[in-house]
């Protein structure tokens, strides 16, 4: 192990440790009352913003990528499915807003995986914390880059002339049903971040999942000119139900029943694997 | 502060856990004396983290039971984290954070306001010599200064019980004494520090009592002074002033002692072990007697000094098989973990 002289790069005072100091930092105050589940899950959040400052690359992934989804397949389907990419633009973009925003959902399990390796989840582990909080915090932190690629792919879609009927209002209230829906899918990827032993294997098990999910949806074509069996698996997906909602908000009208599909899966993910997950956590 | 330092701070029974086919804890049983330093010795994979992990909640026990404080760890968790925290063998803090930044997050998560979090982060950093160090990410530093703010995290909340699973090892010299003085000055206030550590000296140096683990449990228990008795030997070294006399010297000492002796690298050092029946004394008569031989047949001994037992000794007379042995196994509980 090097020094502090080598380390620092200026000569640093050797520290010696004193009594008093020590004594002072030591002598106990009142415990403070313990910080309530949203307080702490909130902390745990402020934790991964301030990852995001001192690492800024990790954002390339909600930036780069989502404007490579769109501007790809807006333009290498926008001829063929529609009269042009600006026609395909319409109906396409809520969708590749999903697909690509759902996709970054995987690397909260890529996340925890490796920070959960660390020493510091440990520490976290034996703190009298509300047992969930670590996590959803860090769910917190992801759910800002969730915004962020939408916000960025709905920067793209105007450029090129995507022009929702929804307004602002719509758009926003299409973000936000996005959003909590994968705040909730999110939890699958804590559970396969928890049970796998490597980061590779993780997105080894996200890919699987999420190509056929993604894909196999109503986000890129019209589903009626599939096969029946693949019609009932896409009607049955959940990313459907989530695209459906969304274009039809952006679009100013709104799809109810869609929409409270959507919820409904949203609550059953949390539930589901929010569960698997804190069990998981704690057995470790 | 008298509440603290009665009765047990650990009391374990039997506590058993495996890691697919390795047994890393195989019916380990300690009682830690509330107030005090207890140091558990053993060497790599003897099953020391393991015993301080369950002890800290965060591993299940297969079997046996284990009280922190009068609290069940797996039953009653959450009480026995309020009461303890954990310095673990590789730093326990987010090394992405600046030092600063990883106090202020646990203050925080312990329940401080925000700024009372930031002035408890302050007063500490200032305390263990971070102050210039507080706006760097704690990757940066040194392996020193990495131990003091993982220590500095672990007393946010000044606990009365405080794991710390090896401290020293890594550090140069210098870091490892600064940890030392802390351990004390903590222990000095009232809090139990349950130690782990592969150096004898080191659990001589800072604890009343020692457990030496291996294989998953106590394979003896005592005060330094006791374990070194029962081990009933030292080493000692010379070196002489000059190398043609060596081979003499070594006739002498073996005369003296009685015991085989070892001709190091160095061609003026040699060291033999002194066998005692266990105390100090005896050991240092002995030396003291090949000194005078050496002396009667005019040796020069420039330098002279009378080791205490090491760790390996310590292992060998305990088990039969020395201290470092464990590398496969270590790997193992580490795939296992």
């Amino acid at each position: 192990m090097s020094n502090a002289a080598t380390t620092t790069g200026r000569a640093p005072s050797v520290y010696v440790p004193s009594a008093e100091a020590l004594a002072t930092v030591l002598a106990p105050g009142a415990r403070p009352p313990r910080p309530s589940a949203l307080s702490a899950s909130l902390t745990f959040g402020w934790r991964a913003l301030l990852k995001i400052k001192h690492v800024p690359e990790q954002l390339f992934d909600v930036t780069a990528f989502p404007i490579i989804m769109v501007l790809m397949f807006t333009y290498l389907f926008g001829g063929a499915l529609a009269d042009s990419p600006r026609d395909y633009l319409q109906f396409f973009l809520p969708g590749i807003m999903v697909t690509s925003v759902v996709m970054i959902t995987m690397y909260t399990g890529v996340g925890l995986n490796t920070d959960i390796e660390k020493g510091v989840f440990d520490r976290f582990r034996t703190l009298p914390v509300w047992r969930p909080a670590a996590l959803v915090g860090m769910i917190f932190g992801d759910v800002l880059r969730y915004v962020l690629a939408a916000l960025v792919i709905l920067g793209v879609g105007l450029a090129l002339g995507f022009r929702p009927d929804g307004g602002l209002l719509g758009v926003l209230a299409g973000i936000g049903l996005l959003v909590v829906f994968s705040f909730a899918f999110s939890w699958v990827w804590t559970f396969f971040g928890l049970i796998l032993r490597s980061e590779k294997s993780v997105m080894g098990v996200s890919m699987m999942v999420l190509f056929p999910l993604t894909f196999l949806s109503n986000v890129f074509v019209d589903p009626g000119t599939m096969p029946g069996w693949l019609q009932a698996f896409v009607k049955a997906n959940p990313i459907t139900h989530l695209v459906a909602a969304v274009r039809a908000t952006m679009a100013g009208s709104s799809d109810p029943t869609k929409t409270m599909w959507l919820l409904l899966w949203s609550a059953g993910f949390v539930v589901v694997f929010g569960t698997l997950t804190m069990y998981r956590y704690n057995r470790r | 502060m008298s509440k603290r330092t009665t009765g047990l701070a650990v009391e374990a029974d039997g506590l058993t856990r495996s890691f697919g086919e390795t047994r890393a804890l195989d019916g380990l049983d300690l009682q830690v004396p509330a107030g005090t330093v207890y140091g558990l010795l053993g060497p790599n994979g003897a099953g020391k983290t393991t015993a301080v992990r369950v002890l800290a909640t965060l591993l299940r026990p297969d079997g046996g039971r284990a009280r922190v404080f009068g609290h069940d760890v797996v039953a009653e968790a959450d009480a026995v984290r309020g009461r303890v925290s954990l310095t673990g063998q590789y730093a326990s803090v987010d090394e992405d954070l600046t030092g600063v930044e990883n106090l202020v997050l646990l203050g925080r998560l312990l329940g401080l306001a925000k700024p009372a979090a930031r002035q408890r982060a302050e007063s500490l950093l200032a305390a263990f010599g971070l102050t210039d160090a507080a706006g760097r990410q704690v990757k940066k530093y040194s392996g020193g200064m990495r131990r003091r703010i993982d220590i500095a995290a672990s007393i946010l909340s000044t606990p009365d019980l405080l794991f710390l699973d090896e401290p020293t090892t890594g550090l140069d010299p210098r870091s490892r004494n600064q940890v030392w003085e802390i351990v004390r000055a903590v222990v000095a206030h009232g809090t139990t520090v349950l130690l782990t550590t592969q150096y004898l000296d080191e659990a001589d140096q800072l604890a009343g009592r020692i457990a030496v683990v291996d294989h998953g449990r106590v394979i003896a228990e005592g005060t330094p002074g006791e374990l070194k008795s029962s081990v009933g030997s030292g080493t000692v070294h010379l070196r002489l002033r000059d190398p043609g006399r060596r081979p003499e010297a070594e006739k002498v000492l073996q005369a003296a002692l009685g015991v085989p002796v070892q001709l190091e690298a160095d061609p003026v050092a040699l060291t033999a072990r002194v066998r005692g029946d266990g105390s100090d004394l005896d050991a240092s008569e002995q030396a003291a007697r090949a000194l005078g031989e050496l002396a009667r047949a005019g040796i020069v001994v420039d330098d002279f000094s009378l080791g205490q037992p090491s760790l390996d000794e310590v292992f060998l007379a305990l088990t039969d098989h020395p201290a470092v042995e464990a590398d496969e196994r270590d790997d193992q509980l580490e795939a296992a973990r």
